[in-house]
């Protein structure tokens, strides 16, 4: 199987992501397309160490994790503050910087 | 510890026991400070003094490194140019602070800080004429718009802030087109002799002659925004409208000298085959900022906005002179910086007075004064007697030698430039004779005279003005050597009489 | 040439009066005038004692020099204050002195009642000062300082009533057009530095047969716009006429006597530049002619006593410049005549001013009439000053006048006889005018109001008139006789003993200006023997209406540079602030529109934002591929 595959699947995946995050408005599922896209740059990390077969894209995938994971913390901390307070996950309800 | 430093941190030691001073205490805030300005003249004089005067070079020298990494030396020395300028400015400064008393109050901020901002522009003045080493001299020359920002902002009067950022762009436009000069100039030095901010290690670089006239052209126009010329003066007559008199002084008097004192210094200097280049067009805006800023004056019908475009007129003639490269041209310019700061403040302080006693600035409501307060009157008068350049006050000297100087090398310009002397008797015998002359205007019979805190302070500027006509001698021993220095160094000679024995 | 320590006395002694009695203040209201004339009279005790000094000195020696310090020096450019007294600059210190030493006695009286008379008398006394130094000058620069100086003196004079805003525009248009003729001793300077390296007289005249003829007819012609204005010569006169404004004493000193005379002096001490440039001598004699008959023609039409001396004044001067112009024949009676004249045209002004002082201020001519039973000194004394101003013999003008239709005469050729011609024509209108105005004041009937006492003035008045008279009486005789004052003169105007043709001889010279003057006086007679209109008529010819407008000089002035000069003005104010600033503010305008369309992008979205991040990055990673393409 060509190899090529994985780095086109990356490539969707990643659109998948940036439209979701563009086009959505619920923060939760924003921050799903988030981890999408990082996950999909983590397969092209993967699919590139193959092909030049080291190690180096593998160990920035694994360093993507951890940061992903941490983010993952914080962010959902800050949603669900914010749905506290707002009684709303809707992003355009807390455009607060503009005003 | 070069002297230099040490008149440069006097200063400096007044804010810092400023701050020790009550915010209430005004009466103590502005003795500390007079009394601070006032060290710093004599200590001014006392250097003038030992001033070696047959020396063009720089003396009292000072090096240490600042930033080592780029070459930047905190390197300070002064040659005659310099030590006249600063003792200019040293000289200014106690008499601003005497003659406008009162001028902080009523300011959006305390008097404390009126004169902290007051002592803090003397140091930057000091710092910007004696400094040797361009970046520093660049520090300074930015540094100084901090203080006069805020003193046209806060203390003025009328629209103040618009006024004050209107000075503010302007400057730092300029500004910023130098520092890009300075970096070009960094980049070639690190090519050629290494990295290096040093003067006279710089002026031996060698440029082609399109990067020269760029960077050229980089320092040019931030010196010709702070020397206004035409037609970068527009900030000038909104500045001077509205800033308290002192701030006047010290913006025209000095600040505005840094402008034509780095033609010289910086850009004949650094730049001499650029300078040639350029100087028909410079000679050109010369020319007609001399007879613009007469007219404009002319036609003003505030009294403040009428100084601010002599000067304009004035400055006019010390580029044209510096430009002429002629010994004589460039020592009546320098000359010129001196007494037009003599005059303009005096002008300026009196003026102040004026409008302070009416409670207007516009011409048309003076009327008689010279009945109803003729000290007063006087003093104005012979400011503006200066200002027209009368032989016998100090002007005139200047004026004439940078005529004469310009006349060896551009007969036309000068003529064209001689015409500014009728346009000068007009702007300043319209004034004076709308507001000393005719019959004393309704509101104005009971005006007082000037007390004595501002007779004193008015005196030492009018000696000036009239000794430095009559004996200009000991001001042109320190400035020839240094002239004839630049000239040379710019590859020119005096053009010879046609018929010299 | 000797070297003098003391010469600089003359002019500090009263430079340092006036600095002090105006700082004096009114401390010294009581007695500041006596001071000042006490420092004008040892001023003339000493000009005295120089000149009997230097009458003693061999020729050659009599000349003195002192050089004070040095004033300026840069590079090549070296003036010292230095002083000159020689043989013409001896005649000026004394007629300055002298006659200013009887003004300040006059004045002395004339302005007791003014509050601010100490001012008016240190005024006088910086005249003095500045005055001496224009005729000690050593150099151009040096006379440049009195040239000012006497110009600011004049300013400061004729605006000494300036709460009458008439009299302070007069003040300021006489020292605006001053500034124009100092526009012409500054360019002489210049050029004068440029070609000879110096600007000493001495200096100058070592070189001034090696110059060029472009040179020297640069700075003659640039001299020649000094002298004019000055000299209220045509085409910059119109200033004369408003400087009566200033009290009569100011109008008898400056104004008829010394500095509108010092136009004569630069021409005669440039003597070495006009000698040497042709073109430029003779447009001196050109304006010389138009002035005097322009003045006289104005003086026909005056009412005003002291406009028609000032116009009279201005045609007299007329006759100087000719002179000068003529070149070597002419400097010395150029001089002659000026001196003659300081003394009777100050004399008569001094009577117009005791005139005017019985007649509580009336200075129209129309409103006097029969005056001599009430004032026979000051009748008597006018009436020598008028006989010396028409040329009667023996009286001083005979002899000064004569010498000028002479030598203008002596021209030769057709220009001989039209300058000639002029010069009589103006004798012919001079003693016209003169008759009219003496008649008018003097004799016939009385023409005034029932409120005047008319009264000869106080001793101090009358006593410096007298003296004046004695020298109308006997100036011109003193240095006509033997050639006096021509040899006296020789050393400095006429080195080269030239020598001149004579197409005219002297005696018919004589006749024809006797039988000039005699015409003049008779038309005078014939015309203002009848009643005098107190009213000045209206139905008069054109000729009249325009004389009475100075000619229009104002008319044309205005015309041609005042309002074109403010509208330049308005406009560029209009421009800096529309355009030059509009500049400005059109950037500031800019930055601020871009700045609120570019707000819009920050919606506070987050979409948004991702959005940009997304096509930047994009846009990022085709440049890359691009470049790298």
């Amino acid at each position: 199987m060509d190899i090529s595959y994985y780095l086109y699947l990356s490539a969707a995946l990643f659109v998948i992501g940036a439209v979701g995050v563009v086009i959505r408005r619920n923060a939760i599922v924003i921050f799903m397309c988030i981890e999408l896209m990082l996950n999909a740059s983590n397969l092209a990390f993967v699919t590139f160490a193959r092909i030049h077969g080291n190690l180096e894209g593998q160990m920035v995938a694994f360093f993507t994790m951890v940061v992903a994971a941490c983010e993952v913390v914080v962010g959902l901390a800050i949603i669900v503050m914010i749905y506290r307070s707002r009684r709303s996950a809707s992003v355009d309800d807390a455009s607060l910087l503009r005003r | 510890m070069s002297l230099i430093t040490v008149l440069g941190l006097l200063p400096l030691l007044g804010v810092l026991a400023l701050v020790f001073l009550k915010k209430d205490d005004a009466l103590g805030v502005k003795r500390l400070a007079f009394a601070t300005s006032i060290i710093v003249a004599l200590l001014g004089i006392w250097i003038a003094t030992k001033f070696d005067r047959a020396e063009s070079e720089f003396q009292f020298v000072e090096v240490r490194e600042w930033i080592p990494t780029f070459g930047i030396n905190y390197s300070v020395g002064i040659d005659g140019i310099s030590l006249l300028l600063i003792l200019l400015s040293v000289i200014l400064v106690p008499i601003v602070i005497l003659a406008g008393w009162n001028e902080s109050e009523g300011g959006r901020w305390s008097t404390k800080t009126f004169y902290m901002l007051i002592l803090i522009l003397e140091t930057m003045m000091i710092g910007v004429f004696a400094a040797t080493d361009v970046f520093l001299f660049y520090v300074f020359f930015e540094a100084m718009l901090i203080p006069v920002y805020f003193l046209i902002g806060g203390y003025g009067s009328g629209e103040r802030i618009q006024a004050a950022v209107k000075f503010l762009l302007y400057s730092l436009f300029g500004g910023l087109l130098m520092l890009a000069s300075i970096i070009g100039l960094y980049v070639i030095a690190g090519n050629q002799i290494g990295r290096t901010f040093d003067i006279s290690s710089l002026a031996t670089l060698q440029i082609d002659s399109l990067t020269e006239n760029f960077l050229f052209l980089g320092f040019f126009i931030a010196f010709a925004i702070k020397a206004p010329l035409w037609p970068l003066h527009t900030w000038l007559p909104d500045a001077a409208k509205s800033a308290t008199p002192g701030t006047s002084v010290l913006l025209l008097g000095v600040l505005d000298k840094v402008g034509t004192f780095g033609m010289m210094r910086y850009c004949l200097e650094l730049f001499p085959n650029a300078s040639k280049t350029f100087t028909p067009m410079i000679i050109t805006l010369a020319l007609i900022s001399i007879i613009y800023g007469a007219f404009l004056a002319i036609g003003q019908k505030d009294i403040n906005r009428l100084i601010a475009f002599t000067s304009i007129s004035h400055f006019g003639f010390i580029t044209m002179g510096i430009f002429a490269m002629t010994t004589q041209g460039h020592t009546g310019a320098v000359l010129y910086m001196v007494n037009h700061g003599f005059s303009t403040a005096a002008l300026f302080l009196v003026a102040g007075w004026m409008i302070h006693r009416r409670g207007s600035s516009t011409i048309s409501e003076f009327g008689g004064l010279q009945r109803v307060t003729p000290v007063m009157a006087w003093s104005f008068f012979i400011a503006g007697l200066s200002g027209l350049a009368l032989p016998g006050l100090s002007s005139f000297v200047s004026e004439f030698l940078v005529l004469v100087g310009t006349f060896t090398r551009y007969p036309v310009a000068a003529i064209i430039g001689t015409l500014g002397i009728i346009l000068a008797a007009l702007y300043i015998l319209i004034p004076v004779q709308k507001a000393l002359h005719g019959p004393t205007t309704a509101g104005n019979e009971n005006l007082k005279d000037l007390n004595l805190r501002e007779k004193i302070s008015i005196a030492p500027v009018i000696v000036a003005i009239v000794a430095l006509g009559f004996y200009p001698k000991p001001a042109l021993d320190v400035i020839n050597p240094v002239s004839e220095r630049v000239i040379t160094k710019a590859g020119f000679s005096d053009p010879a009489p046609t018929l010299g024995k | 040439m000797l070297e003098s320590e003391t010469l600089v006395v003359l002019i500090a002694l009263p430079l340092f009066s006036s600095g002090f009695l105006l700082l004096a203040g009114r401390k010294a209201d009581k007695w500041g005038h006596l001071f000042a004339t006490a420092i004008a009279g040892s001023t003339f005790l000493l000009a005295m004692i120089e000149m009997f000094a230097m009458v003693g000195r061999e020729e050659a020696n009599r000349a003195l020099y002192q050089k004070v310090f040095t004033w300026i020096s840069v590079g090549s450019f070296n003036v010292d204050a230095a002083l000159l007294l020689d043989q013409l600059s001896i005649c000026f210190v004394l007629l300055i002195t002298g006659v200013g030493t009887l003004i300040h006695i006059y004045s002395i009286s004339y302005m007791s009642h003014d509050p601010d008379r100490r001012r008016f008398f240190a005024y006088l006394n910086l005249f003095i000062a500045a005055m001496l130094l224009l005729v000690l000058g050593d150099s151009y620069l040096n006379l440049y300082v009195g040239w000012e100086g006497v110009g600011l003196a004049s300013y400061l004079l004729i605006g000494f009533w300036n709460k009458k805003p008439e009299y302070a525009t007069a003040a300021k248009k006489a020292f605006v057009v001053n500034r124009i003729g100092d526009l012409g001793l500054s360019i002489a300077i210049m050029v004068a530095f440029a070609v000879f390296g110096t600007v000493t007289f001495k200096g100058i005249e070592e070189q001034a047969n090696s110059a060029s003829q472009g040179a020297m007819v640069a700075i003659g012609f640039a001299l020649l716009l000094a002298a004019v204005g000055k000299s209220a010569q045509f085409p910059l006169q119109s200033w004369l006429g408003d400087a009566m404004a200033g009290p009569t004493p100011v109008s008898a000193l400056i104004h008829a006597a010394t500095m509108v005379t010092a136009g004569v002096y630069l021409i005669v001490r440039s003597n070495f530049v006009f000698d040497n440039a042709p073109i430029a001598q003779f447009a001196v004699v050109i304006v010389g002619a138009i002035t005097l008959l322009f003045g006289a023609i104005i003086g026909m039409a005056k009412d005003d006593i002291k406009k028609a001396l000032a116009a009279s004044t201005m045609s007299q001067i007329g006759y100087m410049i000719l002179a000068a112009g003529l070149g070597p024949i002419g400097y010395a009676f150029a001089i002659m005549h000026l001196l003659t004249h300081g003394f009777f045209k100050a004399g008569m002004f001094l009577g117009a001013g005791s005139v005017m002082h019985g007649m509580s201020d009336e200075v129209n001519m129309r409103r006097y009439g029969g005056l001599a039973r009430y004032m026979p000194i000051t009748t008597i004394t006018f009436g020598f000053g008028y006989l010396a101003i028409i040329g009667v013999p023996p009286f001083a003008g005979f002899y000064s006048k004569d010498k000028i239709i002479e030598a203008a005469f002596n021209l030769g050729g057709a220009k001989g006889i039209v300058f000639g011609s002029i010069t009589l024509l103006g004798a012919v209108i001079t003693a016209f005018y003169m008759t009219r105005l003496f008649m008018m004041t003097f004799l016939g009937k009385k023409r005034w109001s029932e409120g005047q006492r008319p009264h000869e003035s106080p001793f101090l008045i009358w006593a410096p008139m007298v003296i004046l008279s004695l020298g109308s009486i006997g100036s011109g005789f003193l240095l006509y006789s033997g050639k006096r004052l021509e040899y006296w003169l020789k050393p400095v105007v006429d080195k080269g003993g030239h020598k001149h043709e004579e197409f005219i001889s002297h005696a018919t010279v004589t006749t024809m200006a006797l039988t000039a003057v005699l015409i003049g006086v008779a038309i005078a007679i014939a015309k203002y023997r009848k009643d005098i209109p107190i009213e000045a008529p209206e139905k008069v010819s054109i000729f009249t209406r325009a004389a009475r407008k100075d000619l229009m000089q104002d008319q044309i002035n205005e015309t041609l540079f005042m309002r074109p000069g403010l509208a330049i003005t308005s406009t560029l104010v209009k421009t800096d602030e529309k355009v030059i600033d509009g500049l400005v503010r059109g950037v500031a305008q800019v930055s601020l529109g871009s700045a609120k369309g570019l707000r819009r992008i920050q919606s506070g979205y987050i979409r948004n934002y991702a959005l940009l991040i997304l096509i930047g990055a994009a846009a990022l990673i085709a440049a890359i591929w691009v470049v790298t393409l």
